[in-house]
């Protein structure tokens, strides 16, 4: 039985390279940018898939930006998609560091290049923001939703303020468990009602 | 054989780094340093190159140190196997979840984990933001003393509760001697 998958292996080769052709900064402007072209451009997922990849990513050791194309690959086009989307997404980082290294030393120090990146990492921040609010904007915003969010925002501000060691993983896990509680109690309230 | 070493080298980066990009760059320098594929100062220098060249910081590392120590062949070797444990995983999970994501309970736990999983984008973003502009503030433990402040807050506030409860002042002597123990409890965290 063959499966029909709306978005074919070829698509997610031009779109992931694409990603990963122009995403400066990390992970979690390749975030943005999935969020982008997948969520708003092509509304092929949505933002609840999205968020669900965040986590996905979060959770597993690698960088996320690799993570969340396996994940999102994955979700487009199973097993191939998967392994599309990844060595898409990696295929121009590799062929350019591929050939930096050929002239190693030359290409240490280049201060114009650092000068634009200051300025690139300011538009990293921005689209990061705007994917944020984009995604918060989609979601159910129920009391549990909020005070996870809340909990999580507070603590991770601290953490970056006071540059804690702190494994994001946990802010996973905390979501989880909060979920699991209200999933929990609202299914004894569901029983108690009968 | 090199192909060997690197692979080995970079599955086991790629098995336990979590938390993305930055967390990989400590292991990698390590390894890098241990097998002597760069000098300490050489290594800043490549951090920056990677930082500033699109892709993932792992990646663009495992690419740039195969290829030096391997060719080709070595940067293929390393580029996947930083990925692969990662793969392996995700499509794992990835399958698992397909399979029970329509049960209530995975539902409860994957609606809670939604707005953590929006909560760090968020934070992220706005992290950057602030730093982006203010740079200093990265630095705030360095220049802000966290524990002088807690311990004002504290010294603060004692008399106030122990004048609206006893009506007395409470004593300079005994303030002094809470602050000694108040820092010797603190600074010496």
């Amino acid at each position: 039985m063959k499966k029909e998958y709306s978005v074919s292996l070829k698509d997610l080769f031009f779109i992931f390279f694409k990603i990963g052709l122009f995403t400066f900064g990390g992970g979690y402007a390749m975030m943005a940018m999935m969020q982008q072209e997948f969520v708003e451009k092509r509304k092929w997922i949505s933002a609840e898939d999205m968020l669900d990849i965040v986590a996905i990513s979060e959770s597993t050791p690698g960088p996320v930006a690799v993570n969340s194309a396996t994940s999102l690959g994955y979700q487009m086009h199973g097993f191939w998609g998967a392994v599309v989307a990844t060595v898409s997404e990696i295929l121009p980082a590799f062929s350019i560091m591929y050939v930096l290294s050929l002239f190693l030393n030359e290409v240490m120090d280049v201060p114009i290049i650092k000068a634009a990146f200051n300025g690139i990492q300011c538009a990293v921040a921005v689209l990061i923001l705007r994917a944020g609010f984009s995604l918060w904007k989609s979601i159910k915003k129920d009391v549990s939703s909020l005070f996870i969010f809340a909990v999580v925002s507070a603590v991770l501000l601290l953490v970056h303020i006071f540059q804690w060691n702190f494994s994001s993983l946990l802010c996973i896990i905390f979501g989880a468990l909060v979920g699991l509680c209200v999933g929990l109690f609202s299914k004894e309230d569901k029983e108690e009602t009968k | 054989m090199i192909y060997l070493l690197l692979f080995w080298t970079f599955f086991k980066i790629g098995l336990l780094a979590f938390g993305g990009g930055y967390a990989m760059i400590a292991p990698i320098q390590d390894a890098v340093l241990q097998y002597g594929w760069m000098d300490a100062d050489t290594f800043s220098k490549f951090l920056g190159v990677c930082e500033s060249t699109p892709g993932p910081i792992a990646i663009n590392m495992a690419t740039f140190i195969g290829s030096t120590q391997g060719g080709i062949l070595g940067a293929l070797t390393a580029t996947i196997a930083v990925v692969l444990p990662a793969f392996t995983i995700i499509f794992l999970l990835c399958t698992v979840l397909k399979k029970v994501q329509e049960k209530p309970l995975v539902k409860s736990v994957l609606a809670g984990i939604r707005p953590a999983a929006l909560g760090m984008i968020v934070v992220t973003g706005i992290w950057m933001m602030i730093t982006c502009g203010f740079p200093i503030i990265e630095k705030a433990t360095e220049w802000i003393d966290w524990k002088a402040i807690v311990i004002m807050a504290i010294l603060f506030i004692i008399p106030v509760m122990y004048q609206k409860e006893t009506g007395k002042k409470f004593s300079a002597i005994s303030l002094i001697g809470i602050s000694a123990v108040l820092g010797m409890g603190l600074y010496t965290w």
